[in-house]
């Protein structure tokens, strides 16, 4: 089944090497102003590049135009709905693109004496004061680039800690529901994960906890709410229970966007947590990254926080107090990366939380909340409700669950489909196919930035496909046919990898 | 919304969660602020940063005050590109895999390596995330040779992530700004997985990759080269000198310096490594009409299919910074970033010379450098620098701390942004206070001597 062209499928695709005629350029650069010596009396010849790497030639209007058209073959948040569960894709204020454009952050070089930075570093303490008191734990390092990060900087800071103890602990124990980080950072980080089982409400199966923690376990990591969006009640008898064996609790913040200012991991009894700035904290996704992801922990982790640290000292002298890097730490795990972190996310994050304010970030918890469960509500109607049930039939925090398995027993329609449709209609699709225990799963987290009418428009078109469906399957399974591109084959792009542009 | 859900208010939501868990209390932050007053906050704030529009900068040190041309921040504060998510979904999302594909076409094209990553989150993990594939590709070999050229902050990483893998560390030493050549072939054994080198090395000296790394190659290791990408238009790619893996900070490239961030690394390898590379790759492919289109290829290899066997925990692509590369290189062009290379070269050797003729200032090293050079100061280095800034210069990045054994040393940075006339006034500058500086020293030791003769 197809359709006729759009104009943007009529477009073929061609990279800006393809657009290069030699002769063509855009920059002009300064004059040298000093002697032009051939550069083989300065270099040896050995060590000299003999022709230049092939970049396009192109004028300046062409790479405009480029680019421009091929922004056109993007979606984006801007461009409508984006219910990408996990992902949190709220709105990007753009006052926090304006603030972190000041050249007294986006040109101060990193290595710029500490008494020259004040502003930067104050900017950095306050982040961190802040994130400590959202998180409900004294420290925060603001160095991990992201939340995977963050992870194995927790993992390494967890080793270090057993480690300053005598103690060499083997296994990092996560839940079936985890994301694919957790598992990668604990092998990146010299542990063996072993996966703890989901109850029939959708927390942690606690026989299945209890029977694994014992001495030899470092750390339990855990999203709550869950990737199921639902919290987990029992989370302070898993606390007492690692604890009690003498492990750490780490908490993935991928789904702090619920809770803050409602409930604080430190008081759940976390020891680590990352917070994903590019999530909760507002910092565009940019098509996958720059992010964030700052941890901050309990007392008895601090010894081994990252360095530098950023720190205030008092001056004593009535001058204000000052701030400063810390690298004197001794027991600390090192660095994790150059510099001292994404600083401009920083400035983005914390210009966010300036904006919201205490009351404003746990009303966009209590929205995002809100939004969440009027969209589940509005999926158990009608077809979606007898097509998609919900995993786990409960009130849902940011996100929830549902599963395609009706859909695809009685319509003959995969998760796939239904998500390749949805972008007929102009919607992103929720994140599809995890968390891998629910079978078809589809993952929708609204955020708060939504209006209500966004969520009856996509729950609209759910029941429309779904509608559509009934009549004529094939319609669903072969879209979608007004994106750019249609259905691409994965399996050629695997199989047989072309990576680069190839030049003549 | 409410009626629709069958609850009374929006707290009946949040009671899954325990009681005694919930905070029951407004954070203890301020209260929000309108968007004139966080921006006035924010200014504030940013003025009590010395930028580079406040001093003339000749800090580098892996990162650069280069000229960013305007059509990167045009394009990059598109919502298209700025607020989408990592292309799951590649039918709404051909422009960021395009511009990923072209990014990786690029780098491969700066390093001579035929394949590229989409991006890591910046250059010193990239460092530590090649040493774990080095481990994984040579079937768990766990040393890890490092010359003391490499970036202080890639060997920092590299040490606390080799704390995890795990692996040994062993270090090589430099002469003459370089690495210690018979040093480097004594320390590479048979359990060594990867040898690290940086050129420029992180005293500004080009080594001479093709030599050094023969002793990896003999004994099976694989070789992994810093590299600084701006230099690639005029030095000799690593991947003509033997390197297996290229990498590096992107910030050079179409980046804002950020204080540090965010920026982006690369990594490029040979053909063998493809399946066991870290991060996003995008690929060519066709859709079911037989269009040409973009996916991002061999997910195989990573955290969200393969979980703990997955190559790296790494999502993120740095998508946004690696596009500003893309864009600042097709800006530059073939010619362009050979002349920018060159111009470089030559202001640097100017500067270097100009410094170097100094009183009281001396070359470190005299090995062939390209864009940043390290100099010796017969005076106290944060003193200078102190009055250096006093006259509105950030003369350099002092090595004392890092490099213990030149607590006398300087590093100075050159960019095309840093004209003649601001050489000259550095010259002036480090001149007049390392003179100052002695004068002081002389004097004090004066009114020190009777005590000490008495």
């Amino acid at each position: 089944m197809s359709l006729a062209e759009t104009p943007l499928q009529r477009e073929r695709a061609q990279t800006i090497f393809e657009k290069s005629k030699p002769g063509r350029r855009a920059a002009v650069l300064p004059d040298a102003e000093v002697p032009e010596a051939p550069l083989e009396e300065l270099i040896p010849a050995k060590l000299l590049r003999r022709e230049p790497p092939r970049l396009p030639e192109v004028a300046e209007p062409e790479i405009v135009r480029h680019y421009n058209r091929l922004s056109r073959r993007n979606f984006d948040l801007d461009s409508g709905f984006y219910p990408l569960g996990s992902c949190t894709m709220k709105h990007n204020p753009r006052l926090n693109e304006r603030v972190a454009a000041l050249p007294g952050h986006a040109r101060l070089h990193p290595a710029q004496d500490p008494k020259r930075a004040q502003g930067a570093l104050e900017l950095m303490w306050l982040l961190q004061e802040s994130l400590a008191e959202i998180c409900g734990l004294p420290h925060v390092s603001l160095q991990p680039s992201a939340g995977s990060h963050g992870e194995l900087a927790g993992l390494l800071l967890t080793r270090a800690f057993h480690g300053d103890r005598g103690e060499a602990r083997t296994k990092v124990l996560a839940p079936d529901t985890s994301h694919g980080t957790n598992p990668a950072s604990v092998t990146m980080a010299g542990y063996e994960i072993v996966k703890v089982a989901t109850d029939e409400r959708g927390g942690v199966e606690m026989d299945d906890l209890r029977a694994k923690v014992d001495g030899e376990v470092a750390c339990l990591m855990l999203t709550n709410p869950n990737t199921l969006g639902l919290f987990d009640e029992n989370i302070a008898e898993m606390a007492a229970l690692l604890h009690g064996v003498g492990g750490t609790l780490y908490y993935d913040g991928a789904n702090l966007n619920a809770v803050m200012g409602q409930s604080r991991p430190g008081d759940m009894g976390f020891d680590i947590v990352h917070v994903n700035l590019h999530k909760s904290f507002s910092q565009p996704h940019g098509g996958g990254g720059p992010g964030a992801g700052p941890i901050a922990v309990s007392e008895r982790i601090e010894p081994y926080l990252p360095r530098p640290q950023v720190v205030r000292r008092e001056s004593g002298n009535g001058s204000g107090p000052r701030y400063d890097l810390d690298h004197e730490r001794p027991k600390s795990i090192g660095r994790l990366r150059g510099f001292q972190g994404n600083f401009g996310v920083f400035v983005r994050s914390y210009a966010y939380i300036l904006s919201l304010g205490a009351d404003g970030l746990a009303e966009a918890s209590e929205t995002a909340v809100l939004n969440a469960n009027y969209l589940k509500a509005r999926l158990a109607e009608g077809r979606a409700g007898r097509y998609l049930p919900v995993a786990f039939d409960r009130h849902c925090m940011h996100e929830f669950v549902l599963s395609g398995k009706p859909m695809k027993k009685e319509l003959g329609l995969a998760t796939l489909d239904l998500a390749k449709r949805l972008l007929d209609f102009g919607f992103h699709p929720p994140t599809v196919y995890f968390p891998l225990l629910v079978d078809e799963a589809l993952m929708i987290e609204p955020t708060e930035t939504e209006a209500r009418e966004s969520l009856d428009a996509f729950a609209g078109a759910i029941e429309e496909i779904l509608a559509e469906a009934e009549e004529d399957p094939r319609k669903a399974k072969q879209a979608p046919y007004t994106t750019p591109v249609r259905r691409l084959d994965e399996v050629k792009a695997t199989r047989r990898p072309v990576v680069r542009q190839p030049l003549g | 919304m409410l009626a629709a859900i069958g609850v009374e208010s929006s707290a009946e939501l949040f009671e899954q969660i325990p009681e005694p868990l919930r905070l029951n209390r407004p954070l203890a932050l301020p209260a929000g602020m309108s968007e004139a007053e966080v921006y006035e906050r924010m200014a504030e704030l940013a003025a009590r940063n010395a930028d580079c529009e406040a001093q003339v900068c000749f800090l580098g040190a892996g990162m650069y005050d280069h000229y960013v041309p305007a059509i990167v921040d045009a394009i990059t504060q598109r919502s298209e590109f700025l607020t989408p998510y990592t292309p799951y979904q590649p039918e709404i999302s051909q422009g960021g895999l395009q511009a990923m594909f072209e990014f990786q076409t690029a780098m491969s094209e700066l390093t001579g390596l035929p394949v590229s990553n989409a991006g890591l989150y910046e250059g010193p993990s990239s460092v530590a995330s090649a040493a774990y594939l080095a481990i994984g590709a040579t079937r768990g070999r766990r040393r890890l040779v490092v010359s003391r050229g490499v970036h202080p902050h890639s060997r920092e990483t590299l040490a606390t992530y080799a704390e995890g893998f795990p692996a040994e560390i062993a270090e090589v030493g430099l002469e003459g700004g370089l690495t210690d050549a018979a040093a480097l072939a004594e320390a590479v054994d048979g359990e060594t997985a990867a040898v690290f080198l940086q050129s420029p090395n992180f005293l500004g000296a080009i080594e001479d990759i093709e030599a050094l790394g023969a002793a990896a190659k003999e004994r099976g290791a694989l070789l992994v080269v810093a590299v600084d990408p701006m230099t690639l238009g005029v030095l000799r790619p690593p991947g003509e000198q033997g390197a297996d893996i290229a990498l590096g900070e992107g910030q050079p490239l179409g980046n804002r310096l950020d204080f540090g961030g965010p920026s982006f690394g690369f990594f490029c390898g040979s053909e063998e490594l493809i399946r066991k590379m870290p991060g996003r790759i995008a690929g060519e492919t066709d859709d079911a009409d037989g269009r040409r289109g973009f996916v991002l290829a061999l997910q195989t290899r990573e955290q969200h299919i393969r979980r703990e066997k997955a190559t790296h925990n790494i999502c993120t692509a740095q998508a946004l910074n690696a596009l500003a590369a893309t864009i600042h290189l097709a800006w530059l062009g073939r010619e362009g970033f050979r002349e920018l290379g060159e111009l470089l070269v030559r202001r640097t050797a100017y500067a270097r010379e100009r410094l170097a003729a100094v009183a009281g200032v001396e070359l470190l090293h005299e090995a062939p450098v390209a864009r940043e050079f390290a100099l010796r100061l017969e005076a106290p280095v944060d003193r200078v620098l102190e009055r250096c800034a006093e006259r509105g210069i950030a003369a350099g990045y002092p090595l004392g701390r890092e490099y213990p054994e030149h607590g006398d040393g300087l590093l100075v940075a050159i960019t095309e942004r840093r004209t003649r006339a601001q050489i000259d006034d550095l010259a002036d500058a480090l001149g007049a206070a390392v003179a100052a500086e002695r004068r002081d020293f002389l004097a004090d030791s004066e009114r020190k001597a009777p005590e000490g003769v008495g």
